[in-house]
């Protein structure tokens, strides 16, 4: 099977619901990883990004409530202000849902320059959220996060398409 | 309800309306936690929910260190019990004269009739990992509610103060570092016996001593220790050198920077100290004046 995107005329399978919580809890636990030093400056969002993917994806399936419970998730994992990171995953999921059909009409390449402003936008509400609260903007760097998780944007919608390909027979190979 | 759709065609409220409700949602749980800290109890279920995936997350670092454990060599293991024990012997005189010393000031307390400071008793701690949150100067240790410890607990290493735990769950508990920019550690300097408030300052290894005269004596390489007139950090555990001073004329206050002494950032294993000072309860506060708002954090 080549690791590539789906072709648009491509139909893929059905999602199942089990690997839609599956991806979502992988990627809570990923974000969760004891990262230290340059890597904690880079580390990319990977809830957002999932997150991201499904409700470009999936709009009807996963929307506000997970996107809303899992950021509470996030906050008590990163021991930030309750309800930034729920703040800021409800307002991705709502671009996520509205450009969901404009989205999926560009190549994977013009899709990273959609998905990049989101993820920075996420990252600027959180930001707004905190200086509102007090704290120091904490410098240029923070928003490396945001490129890294744009730049593994092609990769997630492989690797996330990978169990939907159906399987082809080996006796009658693809047109 | 004859004139409602067909059910397929019912798709709920429309995105907008979903996301001004969950937005509003969220902000009035930011608003709750930060302005009124009202929702501990919602935190503790999400940290209970989330506490499997932390241990797993924790999981692989974990068992590297393990195997890294496991391969080290009988020459390093050797070494190091040969400088462990000439450190030893190094400290004996010392800790000897201390228990002497102890023995005389508790002799010296009784006949002042003063009260007897109580001990500090310690629980060994280890680092889970650092907090993600860019804005403040957290980590996460692996002991909680569950192993008696209670939030506003001083946390040190064995070279000094590292921070306070700030919030506790059943099973791991938050620590604040000095180095946070809302964390303050009354300081006492241990060469002129002055005594001040260090702050952090929100940037790694560096720490500032506030509201310190112009003509303070203060000099560079002082050493900073707790003073323990808060009740909360017990007294004598270093916590911060000075690095540089700068006296300007001009200024109301000297503006002092100091460098934490323990290793707040980088150390795995940190110990939990309880200390309790039995103090005589708070002055009641006068009842008529009205109670000054709660302002920005300076």
């Amino acid at each position: 099977m080549a690791l590539r995107a789906a072709r648009p005329h491509e139909i893929l399978l059905p999602v199942k619901p089990a690997f839609i919580a599956f991806t979502l809890g992988a990627a809570l636990v990923a974000n969760l990883l004891p990262w230290a030093g340059l890597w904690s400056l880079v580390r990319p969002d990977f809830l957002a990004l999932t997150l991201l993917y499904w409700c470009i994806h999936q709009p009807h399936r996963v929307g506000f409530a997970p996107a809303w419970l899992l950021g509470l998730a996030m906050d008590v994992g990163d021991a930030s202000l309750l309800g930034q990171h729920a703040l800021a995953y409800t307002l991705l999921a709502y671009s996520g849902i509205t450009l969901s059909r404009r989205v999926q009409m560009f190549d994977l390449k013009q899709q990273i320059l959609h998905i990049a402003p989101l993820l920075l936008l996420t990252q600027v509400v959180t930001l707004a959220v905190r200086l509102a609260a007090g704290a120091d903007f904490p410098g240029l760097a923070y928003f490396a996060a945001s490129l890294t998780g744009a730049a593994l944007w092609p990769a997630a919608v492989i690797l996330f398409e990978l169990p939907r390909r159906p399987r082809l027979d080996p006796e009658h190979p693809a047109l | 309800m004859e004139h409602s759709p067909p059910p397929f065609f019912k798709t709920g409220p429309s995105p907008l309306a979903r996301l001004l409700m969950f937005s509003s949602l969220s902000v009035a749980v930011l608003v709750a936690d930060a302005r009124f800290n009202a929702l501990a109890p919602l935190r503790q279920a999400a940290a209970a929910v989330l506490y499997p995936l932390q241990r797993i997350a924790l999981a692989p670092a974990a068992i590297a260190r393990r195997a890294a454990d496991f391969f080290v060599t009988h020459s390093s293991l050797r070494e190091e019990n040969a400088r462990l024990l000439q450190e030893k012997l190094a400290s004996a005189p010392a800790l000897q004269r201390l228990q002497a010393l102890e023995a005389e000031n508790r002799q010296l307390r009784e006949l002042l009739a003063l009260r007897e400071r109580l001990g500090t008793a310690a629980t060994a701690a280890e680092v889970l990992y650092a907090a993600r949150d860019p804005f403040s100067r957290k980590v996460v240790i692996d002991k909680g509610a569950q192993d008696g410890i209670q939030a506003g607990q001083v946390v040190a290493d064995g070279l000094g103060v590292v921070g306070q735990v700030t919030r506790v769950y059943p099973w791991v508990s938050e620590v604040t570092l000095i180095t946070d920019k809302g964390q303050a550690v009354p300081v006492q300097n241990l060469r002129s016996g002055l005594r001040g408030v260090v702050f952090g300052t929100g940037r790694e290894g560096e720490l500032e001593l506030r509201y310190m005269p112009v003509s303070a004596d203060v000099q560079n390489g002082d050493r900073l220790v707790t003073s323990g007139i808060d009740g909360t950090y017990p007294p004598g555990l270093p916590v911060a050198e000075v690095s540089s001073v700068q006296r300007d004329a001009a200024m109301v206050f000297a503006r002092i920077g100091a460098r934490p002494l323990a290793g707040v950032s980088s150390h795995l294993h940190v110990l939990v100290l309880s200390w309790s000072r039995d103090a005589p309860p708070r002055p009641p506060e006068p009842a008529e004046q009205p109670r000054p708002r709660r302002g920005k954090k300076s």
